[in-house]
């Protein structure tokens, strides 16, 4: 079907503005000359401004930044690891546990993990800081991670890897030379995937931080609690920023991806 | 050797920090006020026996959930919240996804890419932009206001209206991704035997699209239910005095009241709660699949 009927225009449209207008009323009202939020003052950078000068605000963005990149390395690994276990494993001892294990905490309330994380940390006496927020982002993260990672590897195509251990690779040099690169772009994704959730983790990174570390969002949390302020709008607005660009970016990096492909097999199929 | 290494190291990780804490919620949950205050020791003493062990279990917080009505309201209360948000997400979310799947083809990925960008989008920030536009003097009151709908400004915000807003608009993408991922697989010529066959458009929507979409309805609906049972942000962001909802209720038991056996029996109904809706979420992805095989 080409046109599209009213209906689904209509609702399309009123759709994406429900999706989009309050952001973009979030990002106008970011610079707003006025301390109100609502009513317009006229145009202004200054909260930009203030915020730079915000120390506070600053430093969390920094710890949220460690916590992030450590944790979603770490997760990459450990889920990849755990995808690869769970699709190429075979049999092993405990299986159904390890994937009720993986599967569990996508669907884990993040209050009920964040809870047990903090009494498990108080229990063998771990000061709450950096490596407790590292800790628990990765545990939840990783099991993303392997759910993206092993949906790539059940449809690989096995007889590639079979081929490399014919022609006398080692079993770890086939998955570096052949299995990686072929799930790269799915451990890519499953990467920011982790990092996304970790730089957006309110309720876990609450329960497991300590007054030496405090995140992004648990300052915003608190500085939101009190009402609306224009500097939240702003760095807000930076935030959204960096995604659509991220997003924007990986998207059409993809899209590339996937035409070179399409002609390299056209081209396979003609020789 | 080495795939033991391969299996025991993401194994041995998952027990020890999703396993054991969960157990340790579970045995504080059964432990006496006294015994779990901070600092509490977690500790199993294998030397005093299984007995000693089971007769130190106290179902006295359990019984405390059932004493105090503040609980059963406020597992009635998410319950009720996320059905009905689940219901007006699925009435949202439903057209979008059809008109998205009716999309010329090479829109599809734009479209796609619309909805997922909110969900890259950081939670606390999509709830934030709904304070600003609920409140008394905020944008939805003025807009109202200056088109002479109403005379004075509505509470919204920090009412159980503003936090099914909250739910319907963050849950969102949730609902769309699978019911259009169904949608979009379905073959349109089967609309049009069953119109070629007399069905009017409405019934053939009824009669064809519909079930074949069910797999897709069931799993979104799950996906927004499940999480909204538990939902902390929101309820407290978005909601009153008097908007109950458990992950509030669990949060509050324990950073404010600092009682954490019953913050820990509180999270034990509540996965209690969410065990039906997690298997039969299972059992329909686990159809899924094998249908598509």
């Amino acid at each position: 079907m080409n046109r599209m009927s009213w209906f689904n225009t209509v609702s399309l449209s009123l759709g994406f503005a429900f999706l989009y207008i309050p952001m973009v009323i979030l990002v106008i009202f970011s610079f707003n000359e006025s301390k109100l939020v609502t009513v317009w003052a006229g145009f202004s950078t200054k909260w930009y401004g203030e915020l730079m000068q915000n120390e506070a605000f600053l430093n969390a963005a920094w710890v949220t930044i460690k916590v992030a990149v450590f944790s979603s390395t770490i997760a990459t690994v450990l889920g990849t690891m755990a995808a690869y276990v769970m699709v190429r494993g075979g049999r092993f001892f405990g299986r159904t546990l390890f994937s009720g294990m993986i599967y569990a905490p996508l669907v884990m309330p993040e209050v009920i993990t964040g809870l047990s994380l903090l009494l498990l940390f108080i229990g063998i006496g771990l000061d709450r800081g950096v490596l407790t927020i590292v800790l628990a982002h990765t545990t939840f993260s990783m099991c993303y991670v392997s759910v993206v990672v092993s949906s790539r590897l059940v449809t690989f195509d096995r007889s590639l890897e079979e081929a490399a251990l014919d022609l006398g690779c080692s079993p770890a040099e086939a998955f570096r030379l052949v299995t990686l690169p072929i799930i790269a772009p799915a451990v890519i994704s499953g990467w920011l995937l982790a990092f996304t959730l970790s730089l957006d983790d309110l309720v876990i990174a609450s329960f497991t931080s300590g007054p030496a570390a405090t995140t992004l969002p648990i300052k915003i949390f608190s500085a939101v609690r009190l009402g609306v302020s224009p500097e939240i709008n702003a760095l807000s607005t930076i935030m959204i920023a960096i995604v659509t660009v991220g997003v924007i970016t990986t998207s059409l990096v993809t899209k590339h991806q996937m035409v070179r492909q399409k002609r390299d097999e056209q081209e396979a199929a003609r020789t | 050797m080495r795939r033991f290494a391969l299996i025991s190291i993401p194994y041995l990780w998952l027990l020890a920090l999703f396993l054991v804490p969960f157990a340790i919620v579970l045995k504080i949950s059964l432990s006496d006020v006294a015994l779990a205050r901070p600092p509490y020791m977690p500790q199993f003493d294998w030397a005093t026996g299984l007995w000693a062990f089971l007769s130190e279990l106290d179902f006295e917080n359990f019984v405390w959930l059932t004493q105090d009505d503040l609980y059963w309201k406020a597992y009635l209360s998410s319950l009720q919240i996320a059905f009905f948000s689940t219901l007006l997400t699925l009435l949202a979310g439903y057209p979008i996804a059809y008109g998205m799947a009716r999309a010329p083809e090479e829109w599809r990925a734009t479209l796609m890419m619309l909805v997922i960008l909110p969900f890259w989008t950081s939670f606390l920030i999509r709830v934030y932009a709904w304070m600003g536009i609920l409140s008394n003097e905020g944008f939805l009151n003025q807009a109202l206001l200056w088109l002479g709908v109403i005379n004075e400004p509505l509470t919204i915000l920090n009412t159980n209206t503003a936090v099914y807003i909250g739910v319907v608009y963050t849950y969102l993408p949730f609902m769309i991704l699978p019911i259009y991922a169904a949608l979009e697989r379905m073959d349109d010529s089967l609309i049009e035997a069953a119109e070629d066959l007399g069905c009017s458009r409405l019934s053939a929507f009824w009669l064809v699209t519909v079930p074949l979409s069910k797999s897709g309805i069931v799993a979104g609906c799950f996906l927004v239910f499940i999480p909204t049972l538990g939902e902390f942000v929101i309820p407290s962001l978005l909601g009153g005095s008097d908007t109950l909802m458990i992950g509030k209720v669990l949060w509050e038991e324990f950073f404010s009241n600092r009682d954490w056996p019953v913050a820990s029996a509180v999270a034990v109904v509540l996965l209690l709660l969410l065990i039906v809706p997690i298997v039969l979420f299972q059992r329909n992805q686990q159809k899924q699949q094998e249908a598509e095989q």
